[in-house]
Protein backbone atom coordinates (compact mmCIF):
# COMPACT_ATOMS: atom_id res chain seq x y z
CA UNK A 1 0.00 0.00 0.00
CA UNK A 2 1.33 3.45 -0.89
CA UNK A 3 0.20 6.89 0.11
CA UNK A 4 -3.20 6.56 -1.51
CA UNK A 5 -6.25 6.57 0.67
CA UNK A 6 -7.33 3.16 1.87
CA UNK A 7 -10.59 2.07 0.31
CA UNK A 8 -12.72 2.63 3.36
CA UNK A 9 -11.52 6.19 3.92
CA UNK A 10 -13.04 9.27 2.30
CA UNK A 11 -11.53 12.71 2.00
CA UNK A 12 -13.14 15.69 3.65
CA UNK A 13 -14.20 17.15 0.33
CA UNK A 14 -15.88 13.98 -0.83
CA UNK A 15 -17.49 13.73 2.59
CA UNK A 16 -19.04 17.17 2.13
CA UNK A 17 -20.19 16.64 -1.44
CA UNK A 18 -21.73 13.31 -0.57
CA UNK A 19 -23.22 14.44 2.69
CA UNK A 20 -26.78 14.71 1.51
CA UNK A 21 -26.74 11.32 -0.14
CA UNK A 22 -24.92 9.85 2.83
CA UNK A 23 -27.50 11.13 5.29
CA UNK A 24 -30.28 9.26 3.53
CA UNK A 25 -28.05 6.17 3.44
CA UNK A 26 -27.34 6.48 7.16
CA UNK A 27 -30.99 6.82 8.08
CA UNK A 28 -31.66 3.66 6.13
CA UNK A 29 -29.33 1.57 8.31
CA UNK A 30 -31.35 -0.39 10.86
CA UNK A 31 -29.55 0.53 14.08
CA UNK A 32 -29.60 4.27 13.38
CA UNK A 33 -33.18 4.51 12.13
CA UNK A 34 -35.21 1.83 13.89
CA UNK A 35 -38.25 4.12 14.03
CA UNK A 36 -41.28 3.17 11.95
CA UNK A 37 -42.86 5.95 9.86
CA UNK A 38 -45.76 7.54 11.69
CA UNK A 39 -47.65 10.79 11.82
CA UNK A 40 -45.74 13.38 13.83
CA UNK A 41 -47.48 14.42 17.05
CA UNK A 42 -46.96 17.15 19.64
CA UNK A 43 -44.64 15.95 22.45
CA UNK A 44 -45.71 16.26 26.09
CA UNK A 45 -43.12 18.96 26.85
CA UNK A 46 -44.80 21.29 24.38
CA UNK A 47 -48.18 21.01 26.04
CA UNK A 48 -47.40 22.78 29.31
CA UNK A 49 -44.86 25.40 30.41
CA UNK A 50 -41.46 24.17 31.47
CA UNK A 51 -39.72 24.67 34.79
CA UNK A 52 -38.49 28.09 35.83
CA UNK A 53 -35.11 29.72 36.07
CA UNK A 54 -32.51 28.32 38.46
CA UNK A 55 -29.53 29.62 40.39
CA UNK A 56 -27.01 27.16 39.03
CA UNK A 57 -27.60 24.98 35.99
CA UNK A 58 -27.02 21.26 35.67
CA UNK A 59 -26.82 18.87 32.74
CA UNK A 60 -30.05 17.33 31.48
CA UNK A 61 -31.37 14.52 33.65
CA UNK A 62 -31.02 12.38 30.52
CA UNK A 63 -27.25 12.90 30.69
CA UNK A 64 -26.81 11.80 34.29
CA UNK A 65 -24.77 8.81 33.23
CA UNK A 66 -22.05 11.15 31.97
CA UNK A 67 -19.90 11.28 35.08
CA UNK A 68 -16.30 11.07 36.08
CA UNK A 69 -15.37 7.43 35.85
CA UNK A 70 -13.26 4.73 37.47
CA UNK A 71 -13.10 6.41 40.84
CA UNK A 72 -10.34 4.72 42.81
CA UNK A 73 -8.88 5.50 46.22
CA UNK A 74 -6.05 4.06 48.26
CA UNK A 75 -7.22 1.42 50.74
CA UNK A 76 -8.27 2.92 54.03
CA UNK A 77 -8.54 6.44 52.63
CA UNK A 78 -11.35 8.45 51.14
CA UNK A 79 -9.33 11.13 49.43
CA UNK A 80 -6.10 9.70 48.11
CA UNK A 81 -6.88 8.59 44.60
CA UNK A 82 -8.17 9.56 41.19
CA UNK A 83 -11.24 9.94 38.99
CA UNK A 84 -11.22 10.20 35.22
CA UNK A 85 -12.81 12.32 32.50
CA UNK A 86 -15.38 10.38 30.37
CA UNK A 87 -13.66 11.24 27.09
CA UNK A 88 -16.05 9.07 25.06
CA UNK A 89 -18.97 11.34 26.00
CA UNK A 90 -17.40 14.74 25.31
CA UNK A 91 -16.75 16.86 22.23
CA UNK A 92 -14.76 19.99 21.46
CA UNK A 93 -11.70 20.84 23.51
CA UNK A 94 -13.01 22.19 26.83
CA UNK A 95 -13.68 19.76 29.66
CA UNK A 96 -16.63 20.78 31.82
CA UNK A 97 -15.19 21.72 35.23
CA UNK A 98 -17.28 19.10 36.99
CA UNK A 99 -15.84 16.38 34.75
CA UNK A 100 -12.18 17.44 35.00
CA UNK A 101 -10.11 14.49 36.17
CA UNK A 102 -9.01 14.39 39.80
CA UNK A 103 -5.85 13.15 41.42
CA UNK A 104 -5.53 13.93 45.10
CA UNK A 105 -2.77 12.91 47.48
CA UNK A 106 -4.78 13.41 50.66
CA UNK A 107 -8.26 14.49 49.71
CA UNK A 108 -9.82 17.83 48.82
CA UNK A 109 -9.40 20.45 51.56
CA UNK A 110 -12.30 22.77 52.28
CA UNK A 111 -10.47 26.08 52.26
CA UNK A 112 -11.95 29.35 53.51
CA UNK A 113 -10.56 31.86 51.00
CA UNK A 114 -10.57 34.65 53.59
CA UNK A 115 -8.12 32.65 55.69
CA UNK A 116 -5.98 31.23 52.90
CA UNK A 117 -2.57 32.86 52.37
CA UNK A 118 0.15 32.53 49.73
CA UNK A 119 3.70 32.96 51.01
CA UNK A 120 6.68 33.73 48.77
CA UNK A 121 10.02 33.43 50.53
CA UNK A 122 13.46 31.84 50.42
CA UNK A 123 16.03 33.50 48.15
CA UNK A 124 14.08 36.75 47.83
CA UNK A 125 14.76 40.33 48.92
CA UNK A 126 11.30 40.82 50.42
CA UNK A 127 9.41 37.76 51.70
CA UNK A 128 5.75 38.48 50.97
CA UNK A 129 2.43 37.02 52.01
CA UNK A 130 -0.71 37.55 49.95
CA UNK A 131 -4.40 37.24 50.66
CA UNK A 132 -6.63 35.79 47.95
CA UNK A 133 -8.43 39.12 47.81
CA UNK A 134 -5.11 40.76 46.96
CA UNK A 135 -4.35 38.21 44.23
CA UNK A 136 -7.70 38.94 42.61
CA UNK A 137 -6.60 42.57 42.09
CA UNK A 138 -3.58 41.64 39.95
CA UNK A 139 -3.44 41.80 36.16
CA UNK A 140 -4.48 38.41 34.82
CA UNK A 141 -4.08 36.31 31.71
CA UNK A 142 -6.41 33.63 30.30
CA UNK A 143 -5.00 30.53 28.65
CA UNK A 144 -6.52 27.30 27.38
CA UNK A 145 -4.31 24.40 28.47
CA UNK A 146 -4.62 20.68 29.06
CA UNK A 147 -3.63 19.00 32.28
CA UNK A 148 -2.57 15.37 32.14
CA UNK A 149 -1.62 13.18 35.07
CA UNK A 150 1.81 11.63 34.59
CA UNK A 151 0.20 8.24 35.25
CA UNK A 152 -2.42 8.54 32.51
CA UNK A 153 -2.70 5.46 30.25
CA UNK A 154 -0.40 3.49 32.55
CA UNK A 155 -2.21 0.23 31.77
CA UNK A 156 -0.64 0.45 28.31
CA UNK A 157 2.58 -0.74 29.97
CA UNK A 158 0.74 -3.94 30.97
CA UNK A 159 0.80 -7.32 29.27
CA UNK A 160 -2.74 -7.25 27.95
CA UNK A 161 -5.03 -4.47 26.68
CA UNK A 162 -7.29 -2.90 29.30
CA UNK A 163 -10.92 -3.93 29.11
CA UNK A 164 -12.05 -0.38 29.89
CA UNK A 165 -13.60 2.63 28.16
CA UNK A 166 -11.34 5.27 26.65
CA UNK A 167 -12.12 7.53 29.61
CA UNK A 168 -11.41 4.86 32.20
CA UNK A 169 -8.05 3.97 30.66
CA UNK A 170 -6.93 7.36 29.33
CA UNK A 171 -9.14 9.95 31.05
CA UNK A 172 -6.51 11.47 33.34
CA UNK A 173 -6.39 14.31 30.83
CA UNK A 174 -8.68 17.34 30.69
CA UNK A 175 -8.55 20.84 29.24
CA UNK A 176 -9.78 24.15 30.64
CA UNK A 177 -9.50 27.86 30.22
CA UNK A 178 -7.41 29.00 33.16
CA UNK A 179 -7.33 32.62 34.30
CA UNK A 180 -4.91 33.99 36.82
CA UNK A 181 -1.83 36.01 37.67
CA UNK A 182 1.50 35.38 35.93
CA UNK A 183 3.77 34.02 38.63
CA UNK A 184 6.64 36.25 37.49
CA UNK A 185 4.74 39.32 38.70
CA UNK A 186 4.82 38.10 42.30
CA UNK A 187 8.34 36.70 42.08
CA UNK A 188 9.35 40.13 40.77
CA UNK A 189 7.67 41.96 43.62
CA UNK A 190 9.37 39.69 46.13
CA UNK A 191 12.73 40.37 44.51
CA UNK A 192 13.47 36.72 43.74
CA UNK A 193 17.20 36.10 43.20
CA UNK A 194 17.50 35.82 39.41
CA UNK A 195 20.30 33.28 39.82
CA UNK A 196 18.17 30.90 41.94
CA UNK A 197 17.44 27.86 39.79
CA UNK A 198 14.44 26.41 41.61
CA UNK A 199 11.26 27.15 43.47
CA UNK A 200 9.35 24.81 45.75
CA UNK A 201 5.56 24.88 45.38
CA UNK A 202 3.49 23.55 48.29
CA UNK A 203 -0.24 22.94 48.64
CA UNK A 204 -2.54 23.46 51.62
CA UNK A 205 -3.98 19.93 51.52
CA UNK A 206 -3.41 17.37 54.26
CA UNK A 207 -0.43 15.99 52.31
CA UNK A 208 1.06 19.49 51.94
CA UNK A 209 1.78 18.16 48.46
CA UNK A 210 4.97 19.72 47.17
CA UNK A 211 7.11 19.81 44.05
CA UNK A 212 10.25 21.61 42.94
CA UNK A 213 9.79 23.65 39.79
CA UNK A 214 12.52 25.15 37.60
CA UNK A 215 12.67 28.92 38.09
CA UNK A 216 12.93 29.29 34.31
CA UNK A 217 9.51 27.64 33.89
CA UNK A 218 7.96 29.66 36.71
CA UNK A 219 9.18 32.92 35.15
CA UNK A 220 8.33 31.91 31.59
CA UNK A 221 4.67 30.94 31.75
CA UNK A 222 3.75 29.86 35.29
CA UNK A 223 0.30 31.12 36.32
CA UNK A 224 -1.38 31.39 39.70
CA UNK A 225 -4.76 30.23 38.44
CA UNK A 226 -7.85 31.58 40.22
CA UNK A 227 -10.52 30.83 37.60
CA UNK A 228 -11.36 27.74 35.57
CA UNK A 229 -13.71 28.00 32.60
CA UNK A 230 -14.85 31.42 33.75
CA UNK A 231 -15.74 30.61 37.34
CA UNK A 232 -13.57 30.34 40.41
CA UNK A 233 -11.62 27.10 40.64
CA UNK A 234 -13.54 24.05 41.79
CA UNK A 235 -12.35 22.74 45.18
CA UNK A 236 -11.05 19.58 43.53
CA UNK A 237 -9.00 21.72 41.16
CA UNK A 238 -7.28 23.76 43.81
CA UNK A 239 -9.68 26.41 45.12
CA UNK A 240 -8.84 29.17 45.84
CA UNK A 241 -5.55 29.20 43.92
CA UNK A 242 -3.41 26.64 42.09
CA UNK A 243 -0.19 26.66 40.18
CA UNK A 244 -0.48 26.14 36.45
CA UNK A 245 2.62 25.11 34.49
CA UNK A 246 1.49 24.69 30.88
CA UNK A 247 2.48 21.32 29.41
CA UNK A 248 4.06 19.92 32.58
CA UNK A 249 2.89 16.70 34.24
CA UNK A 250 -0.27 17.19 36.27
CA UNK A 251 0.99 16.89 39.83
CA UNK A 252 3.44 19.79 39.39
CA UNK A 253 0.47 22.10 38.94
CA UNK A 254 0.17 22.23 42.72
CA UNK A 255 -3.39 22.75 43.94
CA UNK A 256 -4.44 24.82 46.95
CA UNK A 257 -1.12 26.64 46.60
CA UNK A 258 0.02 28.16 49.88
CA UNK A 259 3.78 28.54 49.62
CA UNK A 260 6.51 29.23 47.10
CA UNK A 261 10.07 29.03 48.32
CA UNK A 262 12.91 30.17 46.08
CA UNK A 263 15.69 27.63 46.56
CA UNK A 264 19.26 26.89 45.45
CA UNK A 265 18.54 23.20 44.76
CA UNK A 266 15.60 20.94 44.08
CA UNK A 267 14.08 19.96 47.42
CA UNK A 268 13.74 16.28 46.42
CA UNK A 269 10.25 15.90 47.81
CA UNK A 270 8.48 12.55 48.02
CA UNK A 271 6.57 13.27 44.81
CA UNK A 272 9.70 13.94 42.76
CA UNK A 273 11.73 10.98 44.06
CA UNK A 274 9.65 8.02 45.24
CA UNK A 275 6.77 8.97 42.91
CA UNK A 276 6.70 10.54 39.46
CA UNK A 277 10.11 9.19 38.54
CA UNK A 278 10.24 6.80 35.62
CA UNK A 279 11.86 3.43 36.34
CA UNK A 280 13.61 2.09 33.25
CA UNK A 281 14.24 -1.53 32.33
CA UNK A 282 17.84 -1.35 33.60
CA UNK A 283 16.72 -0.34 37.10
CA UNK A 284 17.72 3.32 36.76
CA UNK A 285 14.97 5.91 36.99
CA UNK A 286 14.51 9.11 35.01
CA UNK A 287 13.88 12.11 37.24
CA UNK A 288 12.38 15.54 36.40
CA UNK A 289 10.55 14.30 33.29
CA UNK A 290 8.33 17.36 33.06
CA UNK A 291 6.60 17.88 29.69
CA UNK A 292 3.81 15.52 28.71
CA UNK A 293 4.83 14.31 25.27
CA UNK A 294 2.83 14.42 22.04
CA UNK A 295 -0.20 12.11 22.16
CA UNK A 296 -3.62 11.46 20.64
CA UNK A 297 -6.70 9.32 21.17
CA UNK A 298 -9.73 8.53 19.05
CA UNK A 299 -12.62 9.23 21.40
CA UNK A 300 -15.45 8.28 19.00
CA UNK A 301 -15.76 5.52 18.08
CA UNK A 302 -13.97 4.09 21.08
CA UNK A 303 -14.39 1.58 23.88
CA UNK A 304 -17.50 3.07 25.48
CA UNK A 305 -18.70 4.69 22.25
CA UNK A 306 -19.56 1.90 19.76
CA UNK A 307 -20.50 2.56 16.13
CA UNK A 308 -24.21 2.42 15.55
CA UNK A 309 -24.09 1.09 12.01
CA UNK A 310 -22.18 0.77 8.76
CA UNK A 311 -21.92 3.68 6.35
CA UNK A 312 -20.50 7.12 6.61
CA UNK A 313 -19.51 8.21 10.09
CA UNK A 314 -17.06 10.52 11.70
CA UNK A 315 -13.97 9.62 13.63
CA UNK A 316 -13.42 12.23 16.36
CA UNK A 317 -10.50 12.52 18.74
CA UNK A 318 -8.15 14.66 20.77
CA UNK A 319 -4.46 15.38 20.42
CA UNK A 320 -2.09 17.36 22.61
CA UNK A 321 1.57 18.01 23.35
CA UNK A 322 3.23 19.51 26.40
CA UNK A 323 5.93 20.90 24.12
CA UNK A 324 3.80 22.99 21.82
CA UNK A 325 1.10 23.01 19.17
CA UNK A 326 -0.36 20.04 17.34
CA UNK A 327 0.60 20.27 13.68
CA UNK A 328 -0.83 17.04 12.31
CA UNK A 329 -2.93 14.07 13.30
CA UNK A 330 -3.03 11.04 11.04
CA UNK A 331 -5.71 8.39 11.24
CA UNK A 332 -5.46 4.79 10.13
CA UNK A 333 -8.48 2.53 9.69
CA UNK A 334 -6.47 -0.50 8.61
CA UNK A 335 -4.29 -1.12 11.65
CA UNK A 336 -1.54 1.28 10.62
CA UNK A 337 -0.85 0.10 7.07
CA UNK A 338 -2.01 3.40 5.62
CA UNK A 339 -2.52 6.80 7.21
CA UNK A 340 -4.56 9.83 6.21
CA UNK A 341 -4.36 13.35 7.63
CA UNK A 342 -7.33 14.20 9.80
CA UNK A 343 -8.86 17.67 9.93
CA UNK A 344 -7.63 19.77 12.85
CA UNK A 345 -10.57 21.72 14.23
CA UNK A 346 -9.95 25.37 15.13
CA UNK A 347 -9.05 26.73 17.59
CA UNK A 348 -5.68 25.00 17.84
CA UNK A 349 -3.67 26.27 20.83
CA UNK A 350 -0.26 25.41 22.18
CA UNK A 351 -0.39 22.86 24.99
CA UNK A 352 -4.17 22.53 24.71
CA UNK A 353 -6.35 19.67 23.60
CA UNK A 354 -6.84 19.86 19.84
CA UNK A 355 -9.92 18.24 18.32
CA UNK A 356 -9.47 16.27 15.12
CA UNK A 357 -12.09 14.76 12.87
CA UNK A 358 -11.98 12.34 10.00
CA UNK A 359 -14.75 11.08 7.76
CA UNK A 360 -14.86 7.31 7.52
CA UNK A 361 -17.08 5.09 5.46
CA UNK A 362 -17.24 1.89 7.46
CA UNK A 363 -18.06 -1.19 5.43
CA UNK A 364 -19.28 -3.12 8.45
CA UNK A 365 -16.24 -5.40 8.53
CA UNK A 366 -13.84 -5.70 11.48
CA UNK A 367 -11.29 -2.87 11.45
CA UNK A 368 -8.40 -1.50 13.53
CA UNK A 369 -8.38 2.27 14.19
CA UNK A 370 -5.34 4.27 15.22
CA UNK A 371 -4.34 7.92 15.46
CA UNK A 372 -0.85 9.42 15.42
CA UNK A 373 -0.09 13.03 16.37
CA UNK A 374 2.83 15.29 15.42
CA UNK A 375 3.64 18.56 17.22
CA UNK A 376 5.39 21.69 16.01
CA UNK A 377 8.74 20.54 17.41
CA UNK A 378 8.51 17.68 14.90
CA UNK A 379 7.93 15.08 17.62
CA UNK A 380 5.77 12.19 16.41
CA UNK A 381 3.70 10.01 18.73
CA UNK A 382 5.60 6.72 19.00
CA UNK A 383 4.29 3.18 18.85
CA UNK A 384 3.74 1.18 22.03
CA UNK A 385 6.41 -1.27 20.86
CA UNK A 386 8.94 1.54 20.64
CA UNK A 387 8.12 2.84 24.12
CA UNK A 388 8.48 -0.64 25.60
CA UNK A 389 11.75 -1.20 23.71
CA UNK A 390 13.18 2.16 24.80
CA UNK A 391 11.96 2.25 28.39
CA UNK A 392 10.68 -1.16 29.46
CA UNK A 393 7.37 -1.90 31.14
CA UNK A 394 8.06 -0.76 34.73
CA UNK A 395 7.77 2.95 33.99
CA UNK A 396 4.13 3.57 35.10
CA UNK A 397 4.32 7.22 33.95
CA UNK A 398 4.41 9.25 30.70
CA UNK A 399 2.84 6.73 28.32
CA UNK A 400 2.21 8.63 25.08
CA UNK A 401 2.22 5.79 22.57
CA UNK A 402 -0.26 5.08 19.83
CA UNK A 403 -3.48 3.44 21.03
CA UNK A 404 -5.43 1.02 18.84
CA UNK A 405 -9.14 0.20 18.77
CA UNK A 406 -10.60 -2.91 17.18
CA UNK A 407 -14.05 -2.42 15.67
CA UNK A 408 -16.10 -5.62 15.53
CA UNK A 409 -18.76 -6.32 12.90
CA UNK A 410 -21.45 -5.45 15.45
CA UNK A 411 -19.90 -2.02 16.00
CA UNK A 412 -18.40 -2.81 19.39
CA UNK A 413 -14.99 -1.23 20.03
CA UNK A 414 -12.21 -2.61 22.21
CA UNK A 415 -8.63 -1.83 23.17
CA UNK A 416 -6.11 -3.94 21.31
CA UNK A 417 -2.35 -4.00 21.19
CA UNK A 418 -1.76 -3.80 17.45
CA UNK B 1 4.28 66.89 18.03
CA UNK B 2 5.35 63.60 16.62
CA UNK B 3 8.87 64.78 15.87
CA UNK B 4 11.64 62.24 16.42
CA UNK B 5 12.79 64.28 19.42
CA UNK B 6 9.38 64.20 21.09
CA UNK B 7 9.11 60.46 20.52
CA UNK B 8 12.51 59.94 22.03
CA UNK B 9 11.49 61.85 25.17
CA UNK B 10 8.30 59.82 25.49
CA UNK B 11 10.27 56.60 25.05
CA UNK B 12 12.74 57.58 27.74
CA UNK B 13 9.95 58.34 30.19
CA UNK B 14 8.30 55.01 29.48
CA UNK B 15 11.55 53.14 29.86
CA UNK B 16 12.37 54.91 33.10
CA UNK B 17 8.96 53.97 34.40
CA UNK B 18 9.18 50.24 33.81
CA UNK B 19 12.65 49.04 32.98
CA UNK B 20 14.56 49.09 36.28
CA UNK B 21 12.12 47.00 38.31
CA UNK B 22 9.31 45.11 36.64
CA UNK B 23 7.42 44.78 39.92
CA UNK B 24 6.65 48.49 39.97
CA UNK B 25 4.03 47.85 37.32
CA UNK B 26 2.09 45.43 39.48
CA UNK B 27 -0.04 46.29 42.50
CA UNK B 28 2.48 45.18 45.16
CA UNK B 29 -0.20 44.03 47.59
CA UNK B 30 1.89 41.52 49.52
CA UNK B 31 2.67 42.08 53.18
CA UNK B 32 6.32 41.79 54.14
CA UNK B 33 6.86 38.96 56.62
CA UNK B 34 9.73 38.19 58.99
CA UNK B 35 11.64 34.92 59.38
CA UNK B 36 9.83 34.41 62.68
CA UNK B 37 6.47 34.67 60.92
CA UNK B 38 7.54 32.12 58.33
CA UNK B 39 9.10 29.50 60.62
CA UNK B 40 5.92 27.50 61.19
CA UNK B 41 5.31 27.11 57.47
CA UNK B 42 8.86 26.51 56.30
CA UNK B 43 8.75 22.72 56.62
CA UNK B 44 10.51 21.55 53.46
CA UNK B 45 13.85 19.78 53.92
CA UNK B 46 16.28 19.50 51.00
CA UNK B 47 19.02 16.83 50.82
CA UNK B 48 21.59 19.03 52.60
CA UNK B 49 19.33 19.13 55.65
CA UNK B 50 18.80 22.91 55.70
CA UNK B 51 15.89 23.62 58.00
CA UNK B 52 15.93 20.40 59.96
CA UNK B 53 14.57 21.17 63.44
CA UNK B 54 16.16 20.44 66.81
CA UNK B 55 15.41 17.03 68.26
CA UNK B 56 16.57 13.47 67.72
CA UNK B 57 15.49 9.86 67.65
CA UNK B 58 16.66 6.28 67.26
CA UNK B 59 15.13 3.17 65.72
CA UNK B 60 14.57 1.75 69.19
CA UNK B 61 12.56 4.82 70.14
CA UNK B 62 10.73 4.61 66.82
CA UNK B 63 9.26 1.14 67.41
CA UNK B 64 6.44 2.46 69.55
CA UNK B 65 5.72 5.34 67.17
CA UNK B 66 5.59 2.99 64.19
CA UNK B 67 3.40 0.40 65.86
CA UNK B 68 0.93 2.97 67.14
CA UNK B 69 0.78 5.38 64.22
CA UNK B 70 1.94 3.64 61.05
CA UNK B 71 1.52 -0.13 61.23
CA UNK B 72 -2.24 -0.22 60.57
CA UNK B 73 -1.64 1.07 57.03
CA UNK B 74 1.90 -0.07 56.29
CA UNK B 75 2.00 -3.51 57.92
CA UNK B 76 4.27 -5.02 60.54
CA UNK B 77 7.81 -3.68 60.24
CA UNK B 78 6.97 -1.81 57.04
CA UNK B 79 6.00 -4.95 55.14
CA UNK B 80 3.06 -3.19 53.46
CA UNK B 81 -0.69 -3.71 53.17
CA UNK B 82 -3.13 -2.28 53.00
CA UNK B 83 -0.91 0.59 51.81
CA UNK B 84 2.62 1.09 50.57
CA UNK B 85 5.36 -1.30 51.52
CA UNK B 86 8.22 0.66 53.11
CA UNK B 87 10.91 -1.98 53.67
CA UNK B 88 12.88 -4.37 51.48
CA UNK B 89 12.86 -4.77 47.71
CA UNK B 90 16.61 -4.36 47.32
CA UNK B 91 17.91 -5.70 44.01
CA UNK B 92 14.48 -5.82 42.37
CA UNK B 93 14.45 -2.56 40.39
CA UNK B 94 15.67 -4.11 37.14
CA UNK B 95 13.40 -7.15 37.46
CA UNK B 96 9.95 -7.71 35.98
CA UNK B 97 8.41 -7.01 39.37
CA UNK B 98 10.27 -4.09 40.93
CA UNK B 99 9.49 -3.34 44.57
CA UNK B 100 9.90 0.37 45.26
CA UNK B 101 10.40 1.06 48.96
CA UNK B 102 12.27 3.59 51.08
CA UNK B 103 15.16 1.15 51.21
CA UNK B 104 15.20 0.06 47.58
CA UNK B 105 14.20 3.26 45.80
CA UNK B 106 14.22 6.53 47.77
CA UNK B 107 17.43 8.49 47.05
CA UNK B 108 17.51 10.77 50.12
CA UNK B 109 16.86 10.14 53.81
CA UNK B 110 15.82 13.78 54.26
CA UNK B 111 12.77 13.04 52.10
CA UNK B 112 11.55 10.48 54.65
CA UNK B 113 11.69 13.06 57.44
CA UNK B 114 10.12 15.77 55.27
CA UNK B 115 7.26 13.57 54.07
CA UNK B 116 6.42 11.96 57.40
CA UNK B 117 6.37 15.36 59.08
CA UNK B 118 4.16 17.02 56.46
CA UNK B 119 1.77 14.21 55.59
CA UNK B 120 1.81 11.32 58.07
CA UNK B 121 0.03 9.68 59.81
CA UNK B 122 -2.48 9.93 56.97
CA UNK B 123 -5.41 10.76 59.22
CA UNK B 124 -3.45 13.06 61.55
CA UNK B 125 -0.73 14.95 59.69
CA UNK B 126 1.23 17.52 61.71
CA UNK B 127 0.51 15.58 64.91
CA UNK B 128 3.94 14.03 65.54
CA UNK B 129 6.64 15.79 67.56
CA UNK B 130 9.99 16.37 65.88
CA UNK B 131 11.51 13.69 68.13
CA UNK B 132 8.84 11.25 66.97
CA UNK B 133 9.54 12.07 63.31
CA UNK B 134 13.27 11.55 63.83
CA UNK B 135 12.56 8.29 65.65
CA UNK B 136 10.21 6.79 63.10
CA UNK B 137 12.56 7.87 60.31
CA UNK B 138 15.35 6.04 62.14
CA UNK B 139 13.10 3.00 62.55
CA UNK B 140 12.35 2.83 58.82
CA UNK B 141 16.00 3.29 57.88
CA UNK B 142 17.01 0.60 60.37
CA UNK B 143 14.38 -1.85 59.10
CA UNK B 144 15.91 -1.33 55.65
CA UNK B 145 19.36 -2.14 57.01
CA UNK B 146 20.70 1.38 56.41
CA UNK B 147 21.49 2.45 60.02
CA UNK B 148 21.93 0.70 63.33
CA UNK B 149 19.12 0.43 65.84
CA UNK B 150 20.83 2.80 68.26
CA UNK B 151 22.17 5.29 65.70
CA UNK B 152 20.84 8.72 66.57
CA UNK B 153 19.24 10.80 63.83
CA UNK B 154 19.28 14.55 64.28
CA UNK B 155 19.78 17.65 62.14
CA UNK B 156 23.47 16.82 61.70
CA UNK B 157 23.36 13.05 61.15
CA UNK B 158 20.26 12.68 58.96
CA UNK B 159 21.65 14.45 55.85
CA UNK B 160 24.78 12.26 56.06
CA UNK B 161 22.85 9.01 55.65
CA UNK B 162 23.59 7.58 52.20
CA UNK B 163 20.63 5.75 50.75
CA UNK B 164 21.24 2.53 48.77
CA UNK B 165 19.60 3.90 45.59
CA UNK B 166 21.19 7.36 45.84
CA UNK B 167 22.84 6.95 42.44
CA UNK B 168 19.86 5.27 40.81
CA UNK B 169 18.39 8.38 39.21
CA UNK B 170 19.16 10.21 35.98
CA UNK B 171 18.03 13.83 35.91
CA UNK B 172 16.65 14.85 32.54
CA UNK B 173 16.27 18.52 33.48
CA UNK B 174 17.66 20.71 32.12
CA UNK B 175 17.42 18.94 28.79
CA UNK B 176 20.43 19.05 26.46
CA UNK B 177 20.08 21.69 23.74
Amino acid sequence: MGKSDPPATVTRRSFLTRAVVAFSTLTATPSVAAEQPQALGIPAWMKSPGVGVSEYGHPSTFEQKVTRTLLRTQPGTTGSGASRTPLESLEGIITPSGLHFERHHSGVPEIDPTQHRLLIHGMVKRPLIFTVEALLRYPMVSRIHFLECAGNSQLMYGASPPNLTVGQAHGLVSCSEWTGVPLRYLLGEAGADPSAPWILAEGADAAAMSRSVPMAKAMDDGILALFQNGERLRPENGYPVRLLLPGYEGNMNVKWLRRIKVTPTATMTKDETSRYTDLQADGKALMFTYPMEVKSLITRPSPGAPISGAGLSQISGIAWSGRGTIRKVEVSTDGGQTWTDAELVAPVFSRALTRFRHAWRWNGQPAILKSRATDDTGAVQPTRDKILADHGSNVIFHYNGIVAWSVAANGEVKHVFA
Amino acid sequence: MSSPKALAVVSMVLLAGCAPAAHRETPDLGRIVTPADIAGWDISIPPDGTGLPPGSGTAVAGIAVYEQKCQACHGAKGSGQPNDRLVGGGGTLASKTPVRTIGSYWPYATTVFDYVRRAMPYTQPHSLTNDEVYAVTAYLLHQNGIIGERDELNAQTLPRVKMPNRDGFISVYPEPK
